[in-house]
């Protein structure tokens, strides 16, 4: 197991490379130049030379790449060219607010979402499995940041039970961990009813019927086990959506994050905020797929068998 | 190829189911209302009538109207030609090309195969609205810088469900039979191999459409989408946002359109894939 943890951690390193190489040159295809931005109107063309070579900018593309990629392994994400400050201090504030959304979000659609997808596949093509799936299809297909504004509206104008926006104190945090748990959940419903029936359908547990074990603890002490496998995994899977997610509600509920951080240096045409914000995202997809990678292997004896 | 996987007859049989039927009908009621708009209402989706602004729905406008006195029915209708037209457009690029990366690289293998497969499997694992994102900033906003990053999101989910499907079609029996009568790669490709994967394909196709109607409604509400006057939902919305306690129904009604919408599309593909009967070919491959 150690050993299979240790190769498939090693899988990440040209994954990652990639993943940098595309984040850094994508963003010399976007037109709009933060200099411009910095420079006062009729300045020089030296004061310009000046301030490109202060950022790097006036070396080669390859060159500029591998400074950029040897200063953020050293924890070097470069400076904010409109905040004029280390944008690992930005990232280092944004960072905790978005886990905390993301970690609640999840944590939310994983209970919520194996608790429905339950009771949906014991109750099978009867009214309570037809109610559960027809509520997650209405949850799912509602575009985030109007749920989350519609939300606002009955909840904090209406009723006053949370803050409108910002991210002062806990429950400024109920609507936008509700906003994105509910996308996520449908997924987690929709594959933990399909998983339970899936396995309610193999020989052990036939036989466990046979001995006579009554059906709920069967459900719920066998096909439960094997069924929560693929729904683990895909809740790991499900991290980078979830930051993506928050992306869109993040702005919605003026919540100080990631997203909020992204957007807005998109806006100003800030190279390092953005490619720093974007590789921390993609790092949290990695992460998520190695740890879906991990958990299945360690929970699947077959898994983990072929692996060894 | 199977009458059970025959496409069109199967889009008559979704419709005999009272679900597939009721989820049919809205989807044509919206298209109708998008090809037919200047027919169907009395009012301009641009003209400003300042002094009939923030109109609660009334019997001269029906859902009332937003901040520049615009009848927002009208708006509505105008809109789904946008968004319908830049949601639907977008994937259908997005299949066709991922239908031919992932039938080449499904049926000739080797390096190519490996190298679709390593960026597929790298783009699958990020976000759309991400991807979407970084896209709309290279290429600007507005339709196509939309209708491009919505392509690119969802190029990767056709690529290696077509990959997929290519992959187990190629061990058939009748695919060896017509190789043994000495039928060429492009003959067994074309005529065998995409024929019998077009069905799962076309289904998550449609189905796609409805998740980038809310992609399109993202980007728009982030106002990078279709630009004003022209009326798309999303940038409907994004105009509401900023009136949702002075006047709801701005964002309301745009909201209702985009989930009722997706709703019908995704009942109206389950009613295909019954009808159809690919349940067992639409699992997401791992």
């Amino acid at each position: 197991m150690l050993a299979y943890a240790i190769r498939r951690s090693l899988m990440l390193v040209p994954v990652f490379l990639a993943v940098s190489v595309i984040i850094f040159l994508i963003l010399h295809f976007i037109p709009g130049d933060p200099i411009d931005n910095l420079l006062k109107v009729g300045s020089s063309p030296t004061a310009r030379a000046e301030i490109e070579a202060r950022y790097g900018l006036d070396k080669p593309l390859p060159v500029q790449y591998l400074i950029w990629l040897g200063n953020v392994l050293t924890g070097d994400l470069g400076t904010a060219i409109v905040a004029r400050r280390p944008v690992i201090d930005l990232i280092g504030q944004a960072l905790p607010h978005s886990l905390a959304l993301g970690g609640l979000a999840l944590a939310f659609s994983s209970i919520v979402g194996i608790t429905l997808g339950v009771i949906a596949a014991l109750n099978r093509d009867r009214w309570p499995d037809r109610a559960i799936m027809g509520g997650v299809l209405v949850g799912s297909t509602m575009p985030s940041f109007w749920l989350g504004l519609m939300m606002m509206l009955a909840f904090s104008v209406w009723l006053g039970w949370f803050p409108v926006s910002g991210a002062r104190g806990w429950s400024s945090l109920v609507l936008p961990v509700l906003t994105i748990g509910l996308g996520g959940t449908a997924l987690v419903t929709r594959i933990t009813r399909v998983s339970m029936i899936e396995v309610a359908q193999k020989d052990f547990v036939t036989l466990l019927h046979a001995k006579g074990l009554s059906p709920l603890r069967i459900q719920l002490r066998h096909v439960l086990r094997h069924a929560l496998i693929p729904v683990v995994t895909i809740l790991a899977l499900r991290i980078g959506w979830i930051l993506g997610g928050a992306v869109t509600v993040e702005v919605v509920f003026a919540r100080p994050g990631l997203g909020t951080l992204l957007i807005k240096a998109l806006a100003q045409h800030d190279y390092p905020v953005v490619q720093a914000s974007l590789l921390m995202l993609a790092m949290a997809v990695m992460i998520g797929t190695l740890l879906g990678d991990l958990l299945q292997a360690a929970m699947d004896p077959r898994v983990r068998a072929a692996l060894a | 190829m199977t009458a059970a996987a025959r496409p069109a007859p199967a889009v008559l049989r979704a419709f005999r189911r009272p679900v597939g039927a009721l989820a049919g009908a809205w989807l044509l009621l919206v298209i109708a209302a998008a090809i037919f708009a200047p027919l169907l209402s009395p009012y301009e989706y641009d003209i400003q009538t300042l002094k009939e602004a923030y109109q609660p729905p009334s019997a001269a406008h029906w859902l009332g109207t937003d901040e520049f006195g615009r009848d927002l029915l009208t708006r509505l209708m105008y809109g789904a030609r946008t968004s319908l037209s830049v949601s639907a457009i977008a994937i259908l690029i997005s299949v066709l090309c991922g239908m031919t990366l992932g039938a080449a690289a499904g049926y000739f293998g080797g390096r190519f195969d490996r190298l679709v497969t390593v960026v597929v499997d790298l783009t699958w694992s990020f976000p759309e609205i991400l991807i979407a994102l970084i896209l709309v900033a290279i290429i600007g906003p507005g339709t196509t810088g939309v209708l491009v990053a919505i392509s690119v999101a969802y190029l990767a989910q056709f690529t290696r469900l077509t990959r997929a499907q290519i992959m187990t079609l190629k061990g058939e029996t009748f695919i060896e039979a017509a190789r043994s009568l000495g039928a060429g790669s492009g003959h067994i490709l074309f005529r065998h191999l995409l024929p019998n994967a077009l069905a799962p394909v076309l289904v998550s196709a449609m189905l796609a459409t409805g998740d980038a109607i809310i992609l399109e409604a993202t980007l728009g509400f982030f106002g990078l989408g279709a630009q004003p006057p022209t009326p798309s939902w999303g940038s409907m919305m994004s105009a509401g946002s900023a009136l949702l306690f002075k006047s709801p129904g701005i964002i309301l009604f745009p909201g209702l359109a985009v989930a009722i919408t997706v709703i019908a599309i995704n009942l109206f593909g389950d009613a295909l894939i019954a009808a159809l009967d690919i349940r067992s070919r639409m699992r997401p491959p791992q």
